[in-house]
């Protein structure tokens, strides 16, 4: 069976610190596997690699059973790898609209077009819309991004990645600054996402963990830690050991 | 609401922001009567002319990819000495098809030099792109007996273009060459500007990284409209040549350079009129400034540099107000959204 | 050949003072101050007009081409340049393009547009014979001179306690600021020390490069050469990419007339792509 997305013993150091050591992630097809771990343990890191932002200093990475370990970033886009941002990274100048636009144009293949006007081809338009009524974002569609409240920033981030139809996508706290009245939405979204679509998701929300997650895996210090079903890790005592330790440094 | 006419709205929007706006069929209108109505002001529309072309072409880079040049003038200089060698050895005796050629050789060079731009900060980019317009001003200087040197590429003398219309004293083939070149390259530009790649650079300015987690390749993007800018350059350097029968060391001058930003300053960056329109107030103040004090022009030019930024360009755009909605309507939030005019930029 | 070296070394060495100031400034504020060679040229025609005209001693004039270049750094810094701290680097550059613009077109209205010279007095003229290698005196006096303030600078930076400050407030100002160390004070005596450096720079530098208006704009890109390949973090980094433009340059022009210039521009475009930081700095660019 191809596994979704799978790294061999991935390793990140910078000088003399570790941030991956030998990470060897395994996330089947349709999974929703959440990374979990204390703060500073290397889930951004870990992200960074699978996505190219940093390049590895050893190991590959798989997606759908491809070595895309020195594939350039945007190319891993192409072959279905997406991401969200922890800190939304978004246009701020241009408009919804025109913001999943130009991922659906990429996505397309015409993103390079320079001769025909943005919005003149009608499926494009078709999709473009239908992705930002999916989101709750309709009626703000043509408001500068930046004007935007932040429950609908970070729901325009996370439909920045959809559109690209990724078959693996990694949410980066999704949740995160979302004030108590938006988060149901942003979980809505969430739990909604088609079946065929693979989530990593990168949570310190252990309710949004355990309502979505049907594998976790938590990393400690950049390694993997421990790996299973939601209800093992919950009762893991060494799981609560490192989260409680945390808290007692804190 | 039936469901059809809102999606017909949406299916609109993103096009309508392509559509023609009165005003900018009045600016063509009024460029066009420029022509035959102030038959003595050929020159200095000529002039007006290609430094708007000139304008536009670093609005491509800084308006639309947000790289920041200070040496642009290396393509405008390159394009004005190709073309005045093509036209003083012969080579290429048709005006326009040594224009074009001239074009493409800036073009070339934009193209060579683009990896350039790509990395670095902004203060890398001013300094490397300011190098390289200097290092093409010190080859042109050096190599004398090929540019004329200090003394300029002279004993040029251009063909009739088309074999028909004949350079005149009083400028007029010039003006409305000049005009039309403009017009057609400012078309295409328009073009670019509202397709998929025009808003690819607009998200590249935004937020690099995005747009490369968007799939958008970032580095390919620049590379092709460094290029393109680099032959709109070097197209408004060949006119200059062709239209004074002339070239000289300052094409690539420092000065052109920062007259140009300034240019752009005043006109405002991200919605191609900026260049034309700044291009059109540079030159007035410069007519009247030079008459002024002829040798002391600079100065003035300095002190509006230091004000616009004392002031800053924000707070100086919000006067240019009426400059600003116009092109809010022009490029942006078709459909007339009102708080997307009030933002600006 | 030694006598290029030796040349090339003083030309260096001028450079450095020179640019010094500079690099200090964009470190410490991360400010691109490109009408920075302006402060040179007061300093030249400063003592232009006390030597020439007013027949100041050679040695006097220098020390008031310190202090008037200083004073004005630090007038400008205190009334103009805050104002400009906070923006974006194309509006600095911006806004010290238009002062050097300013500049150039005010002393060409006031002093005129021909090169002006320094009259140096008798016995600094003229060459030695070391071991058969001609040492020009003046280019020695600039050595000893520049190698003089390069030790001193380098003393106060790691002796004194303004140093220290100078060397945090680099660092990180933030947290400079954090510790109590009044930043804009450290700042505007920088400035105004970097300046009245270029104004010493401009004053020896009269007999040697030579003297006009447009001063400033023909030098501000080996300001900036400097700088890019030196790096903004030590004083060492400017200091050894100076004596390297200034060798190569010599040299360059010396035995490839054609090409000499050129050297220079390529060292920078060369090391800006290969380390945008810098040839010799050790941090990242900002």
């Amino acid at each position: 069976m191809v596994l979704a997305l799978q790294t061999l013993d991935l390793d990140k150091r910078f000088g003399g610190i570790i941030a991956a050591n030998a990470v060897s992630l395994r996330v089947e097809k349709g999974a929703r596997h959440a990374l979990i771990g204390p703060n500073g343990a290397g889930k951004t890191t870990l992200v960074n690699l699978l996505t190219g932002l940093l390049q590895p200093t050893s190991g590959r990475i798989l997606l759908g059973g491809q070595d895309i370990t020195h594939v350039k970033p945007h190319k891993r886009v192409k072959l279905g790898l997406t991401r969200t941002f922890q800190i939304n990274q978004l246009f701020l100048d241009l408009t919804p609209l025109e913001t999943v636009a130009l991922a659906v144009s990429e996505r397309l293949g015409f993103g390079g077009n320079w001769w025909r006007l943005v919005g003149s081809r009608a499926p494009l338009v078709n999709e473009v819309v239908g992705v930002l009524e999916r989101f709750g974002l309709a009626d703000v569609m043509h408001l500068r991004t930046a004007t935007l409240p932040y429950g609908k920033q970070r729901l325009l981030e996370i439909a920045l990645a959809i559109a690209s139809r990724p078959s693996v996508l990694l949410l980066d706290e999704p949740a995160a600054g979302v004030p108590e009245d938006e988060r149901h939405a942003i979980l809505a979204i969430v739990g909604a996402l088609p079946n065929d679509v693979t989530v990593l998701l990168i949570e310190h929300d252990m309710d949004l963990v355990f309502k979505f997650a049907t594998s976790i895996s938590v990393l400690v210090n950049g390694a993997l830690f421990v790996e299973g079903r939601p209800e093992e890790i919950a009762r893991d005592p060494r799981v609560r050991e490192v989260y409680l330790g945390e808290m007692a440094h804190a | 609401m039936k469901p059809e006419a809102t999606h017909k709205d949406r299916l609109g929007a993103l096009a309508a922001r392509a559509r023609w706006h009165p005003l900018e069929i009045l600016f063509w209108l009024a460029a066009l009567a420029s022509y035959y109505l102030l038959p003595d002001k050929h020159l200095i529309f000529t002039e007006i002319a290609i430094l708007g072309l000139f304008a536009l072409s670093l609005d491509l880079i800084l308006g639309y990819a947000g790289i920041v040049s200070l040496g642009h003038a290396a393509f405008f200089g390159f394009g004005a000495y190709v073309a005045g060698l093509l036209a003083k050895h012969q080579i290429v005796t048709e005006p326009l098809a040594a224009l074009l050629l001239a074009g493409l050789a800036a073009m070339l060079l934009g193209f060579v030099t683009s990896f350039l731009v790509l990395r670095g900060s902004d203060l890398t980019r001013i300094m490397v792109t300011l190098g390289v317009a200097l290092v093409l001003r010190e080859i042109a200087n050096r190599y004398a007996w090929l540019t004329g040197g200090a003394d300029g590429l002279q004993g040029i003398s251009m063909e009739p273009l088309f074999g028909q219309f004949r350079f005149d004293m009083f400028g007029r083939t010039a003006h409305a060459y000049a005009l039309t070149v403009l017009f057609v390259l400012f078309l295409l530009a328009r073009r670019i500007a509202h397709s998929a790649f025009g808003l690819s650079l607009q998200a590249i300015k935004g937020n690099a990284l995005r747009a490369s987690a968007v799939g958008v390749a970032v580095n390919a993007r620049l590379i092709a409209v460094y290029s393109i800018a680099a032959f709109y350059a070097g197209i408004a350097g060949a006119l200059l040549t062709q239209t004074t029968a002339f070239a000289s060391l300052d094409v690539f001058s420092f000065e052109r350079s920062a007259d140009l930003l300034l240019v752009l300053i005043i006109g405002g960056t991200g919605y191609l009129y900026g260049g034309l329109i700044g291009a059109i107030v540079f030159k007035l103040m410069q007519d009247y400034l030079s008459a002024l004090t002829p040798q002391y022009w600079p100065f003035w030019i300095g002190l509006v540099l230091v004000l616009i930024v004392l002031v800053g360009r924000e707070r100086f755009s919000n006067w240019t107000r009426p400059m600003r909605k116009l092109a809010a309507r022009l490029d942006w939030r078709a459909g007339g959204v009102s708080d997307a005019i009030g933002e600006g930029r | 050949m030694l006598t290029i070296l030796f040349d090339g070394i003083a030309y260096g060495m001028l450079l450095f003072v020179l640019a010094c100031g500079l690099a200090v400034t964009l470190g410490l504020m991360n400010f691109v101050n490109l009408a920075h060679g302006a402060f040179a040229m007061a300093g030249g025609y400063c003592t232009v007009i006390l030597v020439n005209t007013w027949g100041v001693p050679f040695f006097a004039a220098l020390p008031l081409a310190f202090l008037v270049s200083a004073g004005l750094g630090l007038i400008l810094e205190r009334s103009l340049y805050v104002h400009v701290y906070r923006r974006s680097h194309l509006d600095q550059v911006l806004f010290t393009i238009g002062l050097v613009f300013m500049s150039v077109a005010a002393v060409d209205y006031v002093m005129g547009s021909g090169q002006v010279f320094v009259r140096i007095p008798g016995w600094l003229q003229g060459q030695f014979q070391v071991f058969g290698v001609g040492v020009g005196r003046y280019r020695l006096l600039i050595i000893l001179i520049c190698g003089l303030l390069t030790l001193g600078l380098q003393l106060i930076l790691s002796r004194t306690r303004f140093g220290s400050r100078l060397r945090a407030a680099v660092d990180d100002a933030r947290v400079a600021r954090g510790l109590g160390i009044r930043v804009d004070a450290v700042f505007a005596i920088t400035f105004a020390v970097g300046s009245g450096l270029a104004g010493l720079g401009g004053a020896l530098g009269t007999e040697i490069v030579g003297l006009d208006p447009t001063f400033p704009l023909k030098f501000m890109i080996y300001f900036l050469i400097v700088v890019t390949v030196g790096g903004t973090t030590s004083i060492t980094g400017p200091f050894l990419a100076s004596l390297l433009l200034g060798i190569g340059d010599v040299a360059g022009k010396y035995y490839m007339p054609t090409l000499g210039a050129f050297v220079i521009y390529t060292i920078m475009i060369v090391v800006l792509i290969l380390r945008p930081q810098g040839l010799f700095s050790r941090g990242s660019v900002r």
